[in-house]
């Protein structure tokens, strides 16, 4: 069941997209590790830690584009999603300091005891334990999704009123992340790590094994996701964006497919944090703005929507362009996204990759009806429907 | 009581409003098990607002309005009802654009219809089977790889009345199956509708007359939310009240 799954998630696609990721994990910690300091093709550490926040993105696109490009649910909160996974890892984190904090409680990270909390919040058990870390990246997100969709999607909320809630959402959670007395390090938020599963975090090796992480994750967020939008399931999920009312005469439940879905992107959007918080060495509630939520929509429409590869090179693209601009001319970064949402619509309706597959398709169909003439009109003359 | 008992559908004194508009006020009809009805009527007389109330869309602000007798349909939702055995065709053809035609009809067939399933399903022989002979059927073979919504807008209606046909309902409801299709097409879609009510309930709403004419079936005349005359077309067509209605104004 699970195999023929992943099996049809591999059609030609997918599989070159995944290869191509493949090649790039191994490429880039190799060359950083073994290629002498200056040499041409070497990729410096900061570059390749560049790049792998840029996969963790690629990652939460993905997710997006599930929940966006298939099923019609424009979510401008995804970002909260991301944050909660981040912040389930920056416990984690934030427990391996131990005794190392400034403070050296061996139990209490510092911003508790600078508080003068004298015991651990429940919320923070088990989270000296890598494993269980793991599931809450997976579990608090994905909950979440759950809860909130349930109740949004079956009293049929969508469209624009879905879009502002969402979005309400992701502020409400800004606002409580600010809070001290959540628990989870107020506006500063959680940072000072200092190693993951044993290792320094900031150690060249411990990079390139995060890097690994990060494009195996984005290969097998990429592979699921492929594998649910090839399934019939997938078919359900175009359909409801299509036509949602027609499903629902069909007999297919819309509130449940959409909870699904939904739930299943918040949680790759979790790992997606996870993977981004040890590389960036910090969380803090402003992962919450509504902004970055709004920013992720921008790099699935740029790269093309409904098409999955497009959501991973929208975000590597905006990304890389943001580093870029923000490098060259700082103060203009902000008009260049504002003006990439306006005009990547217009020039590019169908975003990067879906103007190429068209481009592609229409090739091909031009070529077959070429070679072809004769027969295919053959073919539709004898089919249209005649008195019996 | 009995009247009921021995139906398939079976609406008495239906009223709904829409903001103080009334656009069902006493609609009573009652469709036996294997047969074929037309209904015809002015715009706004209240059709589609029918078959809304039947599959579960609009719910009536009273009456009552049974299935097989014994299912209350105003308490269940659309998919439960879609699943019981009703399936709906709309006045403008639906079907999923960006699906190629095939799809459209593996997505209607009869299936179980829970994520889960859908999820780890994969066709079997006899749905293959299945689908190609629907797509005889609607005469659409030559497209079934082509995405729906290249299709001229009599096979989109065509299609749609497939994908009915796909979740094997006990009751059609059709609702201007032949708007925009030439003559030619019009007669053929009542030869279809004829074949098909061979097994099972049709409910056919229609202005055109040559089609209702072509069915051969009993005629039910709606008007202002209530029925107005029923019985064989050329009775009611000479119906005074009826003439009124289609002409008197
Ligand atoms: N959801 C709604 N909200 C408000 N008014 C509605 C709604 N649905 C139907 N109506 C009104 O109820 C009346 C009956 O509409 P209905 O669509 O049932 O007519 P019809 O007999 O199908 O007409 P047509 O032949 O034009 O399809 C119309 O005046 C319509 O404007
Ligand atoms: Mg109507």
């Amino acid at each position: 069941m699970i195999i023929s799954f992943l099996i049809k998630g591999l059609d030609r696609r997918t599989a070159i997209c995944m290869l191509v990721l493949l090649l790039i994990c191994a490429a880039v910690p190799l060359s950083n590790a073994y290629l002498p300091v200056g040499h041409p093709f070497r990729i410096p550490t900061d570059e390749m830690l560049q790049f792998g926040k840029y996969g963790s993105y690629a990652l939460l696109a993905v997710s997006l584009d599930l929940v966006w490009g298939y099923c019609g649910i424009l979510s401008l909160g995804h970002g909260a999603f991301f944050a909660l996974g981040g912040y389930a890892m920056g416990m984690y984190l934030m427990r391996q300091i131990g005794a190392r904090g400034v403070y050296a409680n061996p139990i209490l990270p510092d911003f508790m005891v600078f508080l003068n909390w004298k015991a651990l919040p429940v919320t923070w058990y088990g989270f000296n334990w890598f494993g269980y870390a793991m599931v809450m990246v997976l579990l608090v997100p994905g909950l979440l999704a759950f809860v909130f969709g349930w109740f949004a999607f079956r009293s049929r909320v969508t469209g624009v009123y879905l879009s502002i809630i969402t979005q309400a959402m992701t502020y409400a959670l800004l606002l409580a992340f600010f809070r001290n007395d959540m628990g989870f390090g107020g506006n500063n938020g959680l940072t000072d790590f200092k190693d993951i599963l044993g290792y320094n975090i900031q150690a060249d090796s411990t990079r390139r094994g995060l890097f690994v992480a990060t494009m195996l994750m984005l290969c097998l967020g990429l592979w699921v996701a492929s594998g649910i939008v090839n399934s019939k399931l997938g078919k359900v999920l175009i359909a409801i964006r299509d036509a949602e009312s027609r499903t629902r005469f069909i007999g297919y439940r819309v509130a449940e497919y959409k909870t699904v879905i939904f739930t299943i992107s918040a949680c790759m959007a979790g790992v997606a944090g996870a993977l981004y918080v040890p590389q960036v060495l910090i969380i803090n509630p402003s992962e919450f703005s509504p902004g970055n939520s709004i920013e992720a929509v921008i790099w699935v429409a740029v790269g093309g929507r409904g098409t999955l590869i497009g959501a991973i090179v929208g975000a590597v693209a905006v990304n890389w362009g943001k580093t870029w601009f923000t490098g060259q001319f700082p103060e203009f970064w902000l008009f260049a996204l504002g003006a990439l949402f306006v005009a990547g619509p217009l020039l590019l309706p169908k975003g990067i990759v879906g103007s190429i597959s068209d481009m592609l398709a229409k090739k091909k169909s031009s070529q077959m009806y070429a070679s072809l003439p004769a027969t295919s009109e053959a073919v539709e003359d004898g089919a249209s429907p005649t008195v019996e | 009581m009995d009247i009921a008992a021995n139906s398939i559908l079976y609406l008495d004194g239906v009223a709904v409003s829409f903001d103080g508009y009334k656009a069902l006020r006493g609609l009573s009809l009652v469709i036996e098990p294997g047969e074929m009805r037309a209904i015809i009527g002015p715009n706004g007389a209240g059709k589609t607002t029918m078959m809304d109330i039947i599959t579960g869309k609009t719910r009536p602000d009273e009456g009552e309005v049974l299935f097989e007798g014994s299912t209350d349909l105003t308490k269940l939702d659309e998919a439960t009802i879609a699943e019981m055995g009703i399936g709906r065709k709309f006045q403008k053809p639906t079907v999923f654009e960006s699906h190629t035609v095939r799809d459209n009809l593996v997505l209607s067939l009869k299936d179980n219809r829970s994520p889960f399933a859908t999820l780890f399903h994969s066709s079997t022989e006899e749905q293959d089977a299945r689908i190609d002979e629907l797509l005889t059927t609607i005469k659409l073979t030559h497209r079934a790889y082509d995405l729906a919504r290249n299709l001229s807008h009599g096979q989109k209606q065509w299609l749609e009345i497939g994908m009915l046909l796909a979740q094997e309902p006990k009751l059609l409801l059709v609702d201007e199956p032949v708007a925009g299709m030439t003559d030619a097409e019009t007669m053929e879609t009542a030869a279809l509708l004829r074949e098909i009510n061979k097994t099972k309930s049709v409910v056919v709403v229609e202005h055109d007359m040559a089609f209702v004419r072509e069915l051969g079936v009993k005629v039910t005349v709606l008007h202002e939310g209530a029925v107005l005359a029923e019985g064989p077309i050329d009775y009611v067509a000479n119906d005074p009240k009826v003439i009124e209605v289609y002409l008197g104004r």
